[in-house]
């Protein structure tokens, strides 16, 4: 298994198909799945707890107190787009903040994306008081979004770029959205596609070869690109062009993808001037 | 069309922040452990290119300290790991080196050297010790054997193994030269027990058997 058609047409809830097939492919029950799913849960949402309360820097000092930034100022100044607008922005940053400081985190689908899937997932469940049955279902649809993908693409920003990561989970986080939110299997694939096809392209240049800039602030960025999916795909906006479709060309664009583009921090954000004195600043050169 | 999970997307939960530069020094750091399969008392580390170069911000030297030390991909001790270490002493090495993978790195004991690359998403292969070419992952529990290039040593070997009723996943020969050393890397599905192991060992023309424990999901 499988392409996002075979999927469909298995006429079954996606969460469902999707534990049914780990459990056969990993010989256990299906009970085991969903504790897996349940720890993964725990670990995001401790993730989310411990970075909101924190101000510790990374190693190299770059990146650790933007999401304090954001909580002060949402404190005095709520965001006019709603709470759960500053939630998702705030579980994000605290995510993925909590990463850049050695704290720990469940990658998702990699450590430098693990934000995005956790502040979408963790902030409709509060807002909208989902059980968490219906939160792991929302995971394992999230994780099978992923799964798909990852069988055609590798998840690996050096191979495919940043869209194969930051891109992948804002798909991921679409699904999972659309699934706690009551939308189907076809709406909850809609939103995959709308989601993916407007992050092809999208660079992995990290300044210093660091999972700092842009990496950090980006998790908030795709997680509300993954809403804009959530919502449209809710309203029934259908992709046109076909969501396995979308992902051949995520994997062209890959290979398309100029090497220096590709987490070899050669090219775009890593070959700025200020990149490069940063560089120079921190590994003394 | 490779067989994908649903947890190599919603996990591993593990220490940030890299899962090719932390998680996955961990992980190689473990299978060296498992390798070695025996307490020491020195260790040096030479990381290669992006490891060597990166590592300091990724905390690469950590994670390879930790999982020489046994701790797991997600063990807070992880970032303070220096402040845990006893009775072990270790350097770090560092080399740009471009025939070597990326994230690539060497564990050098006193008697073996073990040479690992972080393959991405925190994807780990042992690719030689010593000398020896060797594919290992973790995701196996694997035998790994050194012994004389002589005829009928793979069937001995797997005969030990079959009378287990034990299947056999993969099995990758390597030899020096004709008639000299050679080593010989078996996984399998489930797992052996001592007894097969000393089987084994016990063997003529064998000189080192190794059994690695797959290392926890």
């Amino acid at each position: 298994m499988y392409t996002f058609e075979q999927l469909l047409n298995k006429n079954e809830e996606i969460w469902k198909a999707a534990q049914e097939f780990e459990a056969k492919s990993c010989e256990v029950p299906v009970e085991t799945v969903r504790k897996c799913a349940l720890n993964s849960l725990h670990a995001m949402k401790e993730a989310v707890k411990t970075g909101l309360n924190s101000t510790v820097m990374s190693m190299s000092g770059m990146c650790g107190d933007d999401c304090d930034r954001l909580q002060k100022y949402y404190s005095k100044n709520p965001s006019i787009f709603g709470h759960v607008f500053e939630k998702i922005l705030e579980y994000s940053l605290a995510t993925s903040e909590e990463n850049i400081r050695m704290g720990k985190i469940a990658a998702c689908p990699t450590a430098g994306s693990c934000g995005i899937v956790p502040s979408v997932l963790l902030a409709l469940a509060e807002e909208f008081k989902k059980s968490e049955e219906e939160q792991i279902n929302a995971l394992l649809t999230a994780g099978e979004v992923g799964r798909i993908i990852s069988g055609k693409v590798a998840l690996a920003g050096a191979v495919a770029g940043c869209q194969a990561e930051c891109g992948t989970a804002s798909a991921m986080a679409a699904a999972a959205a659309v699934q706690l939110l009551g939308g189907n299997p076809k709406q909850i694939v809609n939103a995959v596609g709308l989601s993916l096809k407007n992050l092809l392209g999208l660079t992995c240049d990290p300044v210093c070869g660091l999972v700092e800039i842009p990496c950090v602030k980006r998790n908030p960025f795709m997680a509300i690109h993954a809403m804009c999916a959530c919502e449209m795909a809710l309203a029934g906006v259908e992709t046109k062009i076909p969501v396995d479709e979308i992902v051949d060309a995520m994997e062209q664009t890959g290979q398309l993808m100029s090497p220096a583009l590709k987490e070899s921090s050669l090219g775009g954000l890593a070959r700025t001037k200020t990149a490069l004195e940063l560089k120079k600043k921190l590994f003394n050169l | 069309m490779k067989q994908t999970s649903i947890f190599d997307v919603i996990s591993p939960i593990m220490i940030g922040p890299s899962s090719s530069h932390t998680a996955g020094a961990v992980r190689l750091g473990l299978l060296a452990r498992n390798i070695y399969n025996r307490p020491f008392q020195k260790i040096v580390f030479r990381l290669y290119n992006s490891y060597a170069l990166t590592g300091k911000g990724h905390g690469t030297e950590k994670g390879l300290l930790a999982g020489v030390m046994g701790f797991g991909v997600d063990d807070r001790r992880i970032k303070d790991v220096f402040e845990h270490v006893e009775n072990i002493d270790y350097a770090f090495e560092y080399e740009e080196n471009f025939k070597k993978h990326p994230n690539s790195v060497d564990f050098i004991f006193d008697d073996m050297k073990i040479y690992g690359e972080s393959i991405g998403a925190g994807e780990v292969l042992i690719r030689k010790i010593d000398d020896f070419e060797v594919e290992l992952t973790g995701k196996y529990n694997t035998l790994v054997l050194v012994y004389d290039d002589v005829a009928g040593m793979i069937s001995k070997v797997t005969t030990i193994i079959q009378q287990k009723n034990i299947n056999i996943a993969t099995l990758h020969c390597d030899r020096y030269s004709k008639g000299g050393k050679a080593s010989m890397v078996i996984s399998i599905d489930g797992e052996l027990d001592a007894r097969t192991v000393s089987d084994v060992k016990a063997l003529d023309k064998v000189y080192f058997v190794t059994y690695v424990k797959k290392l926890d999901e």
